[in-house]
């Protein structure tokens, strides 16, 4: 029987087709990732035997995991660096330099600040903020990651952006609080 | 066989005859469902010509039942046996209804879970014993089988259930086990939302991020979809599983009682006034006022009248309350309302117009209402039916459903820790590990939760899942492997095993709001009129159905890939199999042919990993998995 060995513990790049970087093109990831599942969706077996109902289940969770892994930058980062061997630390690793700690703090107090007030055009502004801020760390991390290959220093920059992802969770908050 | 008829576009389904598959909207009101016809979706109408059956069961003390139409008259003259709305106590608590004034049924608390009696479901008390909204909605189903296979002259294959997008997990078990009851195939649980946007996009096949506002009698839902190049995907979903038109005929019914100085009514004078409220309700989408008029039943005349600009006024905060909603799916999707191409109107509710008005307004555009409201979820249920079915897989479109709230397990100290969160794109898994506490534990408890808060008591019990078998070690020593698989349907599933030693713990599931196998069965036994043989009749046809389908699910395969994929030996492996299966259908005897059934499943696994394996890598543009390269 010819047989193509899928192996479950493959890499999510090699799965879509994709090459291991930071830098992804993700409407190709799109793509793929929908070509992938029109493949294995349950929905396509809903009718077929159990045992194939069975490895569509698997198929189509390990895919789900792998693009949303990928499609964000802050996971995919993440997953890199782990394949490089690097663990990011974001949950034991919270030495940060403190201008850094600094300027979130001063970004928590705004976010308190236009929350009490209900103020939603200063949540606007500094949501806008942060993505900017965002957008800064994220081609930093392209950098230290695809030309670089400095992935100890990389994974400074990913809990960076935990903390950022934290704060935009932050202000999602405050627009749930001032809407109630 | 959806997996192969995607490399020749245009075939239908192998040479057998059209499988007879339905939609079903199992709403809170009115009950419906579809099939596809000649390649149309059509809404199957009963012997008068009607298509809506109202979800209305009431229960005679002779054990007879009655549903739809014939129920709702009665609704008035017998309120305690006469159930309506029984969606909104599918999986759900006595504490959960909250105000039971106005509600004229009689409520069964059921038995504290853990006492051998697992359901927290409430439940109840009718003339004829009592009653779980799960066999309410079975009687409800069942009707709408009969009326299909007699439309269709067949016995179904199965059925698409429509529940909101925003129920969790007990509702949707319920359902699932309303259906068992009603001997009814579940090929999937759909969102109504989505079921509206299958109706709606292959209409008007056009490309973008499309909003579905649902408001039906007792639930909200709002999705965000994408839709592109026949791709459904849902961004993200939100709603409410307790509002819905029926508080806003509480609104006018409580209007009612202070106008008229009225407290603490009869059962009749409740439901009479309830209905009142409903029709009031219903002719203020026409007109600038309506006046309700009744007799109680002590004697006292109701002749109020209620303008509707005042029914607008009294019912704001339950539409600004879904468009709270709103607004958190459109953040959770990370989008602002320019982005959102189209806005569907779904339910019967959205005919009120100070709900299009809201929604036309927050959106500043005006809805698309092209397609019936009531009949939109049905329709789009039918079309996903037929493809599930195995009909039709020509015409490759995809459903990316998501799971609308956090699943999380309880941590120390009355904390939730989220496994798998909101709006993932379901089937969906997660692994944790876990380890024991004790030395010598062989038992562990994982209370699973629904829900975005932090305390345990403020989201939802889902289950207790109880793991045995766990070889005993030193405290610590264990490392039990929990995988948190959700399905899609988007139904949750555990499986645990010992990664030492690789022993598979047994899981024993305690559903904090839902029904025990055993309560499944008896209810089965329960409403099988001719109880033993029919059962046993049944059960045989079902397998023998089952066997049939597998060999031809098989011989499908074989044909397909046969040659390319298996060697001679493993050929004649699975041809044997088949042989043997053959054979064992013509006994009658359930177990062999059970067992058979077993034996071709086993003996085609590797086969069906072969087939996958080739079906992904022409997805991956013919590339094998294992020659992908760093490009």
């Amino acid at each position: 029987m010819q047989s193509l060995n899928v192996d479950f513990q493959q890499n999510f790049f090699r799965l879509f087709g994709l090459s291991e970087c930071y830098l992804l093109d993700n409407a190709q990831l799109d793509l793929q990732y929908h070509a992938l599942q029109t493949r294995v969706h349950p929905d396509k077996f809903a009718h077929l035997p159990e045992s194939e109902r069975r490895l569509s289940m698997q198929w189509a969770t390990r895919v789900n995991e792998a693009y949303q892994t990928l499609r964000r930058p802050i996971s995919r980062a993440r997953y890199l660096l782990s394949l490089h061997g690097v663990d990011t630390q974001e949950e034991t690793n919270t030495a940060m330099p403190v201008d850094f700690l600094m300027a979130q703090m001063e970004w928590r107090e705004a976010v308190e600040a236009a929350q009490q007030s209900g103020d939603i055009g200063q949540l606007e502004k500094l949501e806008s903020r942060l993505q900017q801020e965002v957008q800064y760390l994220q081609e930093s991390l392209a950098v230290k990651i695809d030309h670089e290959h400095s992935y100890a220093a990389a994974a400074e920059g990913v809990r960076k952006l935990k903390f950022m992802e934290k704060l935009a969770e932050e202000i999602a908050s405050a627009y749930d609080e001032i809407d109630s | 066989m959806a997996l192969l008829q995607i490399s020749e576009p245009g075939l239908s389904a192998a040479p057998h005859q059209h499988r007879l598959a339905v939609g079903i909207d199992l709403g809170t009101t009115n009950s419906l469902v579809a099939t596809v016809r000649n390649g149309i979706s059509v809404v199957l109408n009963d012997s008068d010509g009607r298509s809506l059956l109202p979800s209305v069961v009431r229960y005679l003390s002779d054990g007879t039942v009655q549903v739809g139409t014939a129920a709702q008259k009665m609704q008035s003259e017998d309120p305690v046996n006469t159930i309506i709305s029984a969606k909104r106590f599918m999986g759900r608590g006595l504490n959960d209804i909250g105000d039971t004034v106005g509600l004229p049924y009689r409520f069964v608390e059921s038995p504290s879970h853990g006492q051998g009696k697992s359901t927290g479901m409430l439940q109840l008390r009718t003339v004829a014993g009592v009653k779980s909204p799960v066999e309410v909605s079975a009687e409800i189903l069942k009707v709408l089988r009969s009326r299909a296979e007699e439309a269709l002259g067949g016995e179904l294959v199965g059925a698409v259930i429509t529940v909101p997008a925003y129920f969790d997990d007990a509702q949707r078990q319920a359902t699932k086990d309303a259906a068992k009851l009603a001997g009814l195939n579940v090929l999937r649980l759909l969102n109504e939302p989505t079921a509206a946007a299958i109706a709606y996009g292959l209409d008007n096949a056009s490309e973008g991020v499309y909003a579905v506002y649902d408001l039906g009698g007792g639930t909200f839902d709002i999705s965000i979809l994408k839709l592109s190049k026949g791709v459904f995907e849902v961004l993200a979903t939100n709603g409410n599983s307790a509002l819905g038109g029926d508080d806003f005929d509480h609104r006018i019914y409580c209007w009612l009682l202070e106008k008229n100085n009225l407290s603490a009514l009869n059962a009749q004078d409740t439901r009479q006034l309830l209905t009142r409220a409903r029709s009031g309700k219903e002719d203020l989408t026409k007109n600038v006022e309506t006046t309700f008029t009744a007799i109680l039943t002590g004697g006292e005349t109701i002749n109020s009248t209620l303008t509707q600009h005042d029914f607008h006024v009294m019912s704001q905060n339950l539409v600004a309350n879904t468009l709270q909603s709103v607004r958190r799916a459109l953040r959770d999707a990370g989008l602002k309302v320019e982005d959102i191409k189209g806005v569907v109107m779904v339910g019967g509710s959205t005919r009120m117009p100070q709900v299009q008005h809201a929604v036309a307004e927050f959106f500043k555009q005006t809805p698309l209402t092209n397609l019936d409201p009531d009949k939109v979820v049905a329709l789009g249920a039918a079309i996903q039916a037929n493809v599930l079915a195995g009909n039709r897989s020509a015409d490759d479109w995809l459903l990316l459903d998501v799971i609308p709230l956090s699943l999380g397990i309880e941590t120390m100290g009355g904390l939730t820790e989220k496994i798998i969160p909101r709006n993932s794109t379901i089937p969906s898994a997660r692994a944790q590990e876990f380890t024991t506490f004790k030395d010598g534990q062989t038992a562990m408890s994982i209370h699973v939760l629904q829900g975005e808060r932090e305390l345990v008591s403020d989201c939802r019990s889902l289950a207790k899942f109880e793991l045995r078998g766990i070889p005993p070690m030193v405290a610590g020593a264990a490392r039990i492997r929990i995988t948190f698989q959700v399905d899609a349907d988007g139904l949750l599933n555990v499986s645990a095993y010992e990664t030492g030693s690789g022993v598979q713990a047994h899981i024993t599931v305690k559903p904090s709001y839902g029904l025990s196998d055993a309560e499944i069965t008896r209810m089965l036994q329960e409403s099988n009129q001719h109880a033993q043989d029919d059962m046993v009749a049944r059960a045989l046809r079902e397998q023998q159905v089952e066997g049939e389908q597998l060999i031809e699910a098989v011989e499908n395969a074989l044909d397909q890939d046969g040659e390319a994929l298996l060697s001679p030996s493993e050929l004649g492996h699975i041809r044997s199999a088949m042989d043997e299966l053959r054979a064992i259908l013509q006994t009658g005897n359930h177990l062999a042919i059970k067992r058979a059934i077993t034996g071709l499943n086993d003996a085609t696994v590797t086969f069906a990993q072969a087939r996958m394996d080739k079906s992904v890598s022409h997805a991956l543009g013919g590339r094998k998995i294992t020659d992908l390269e760093e490009v």
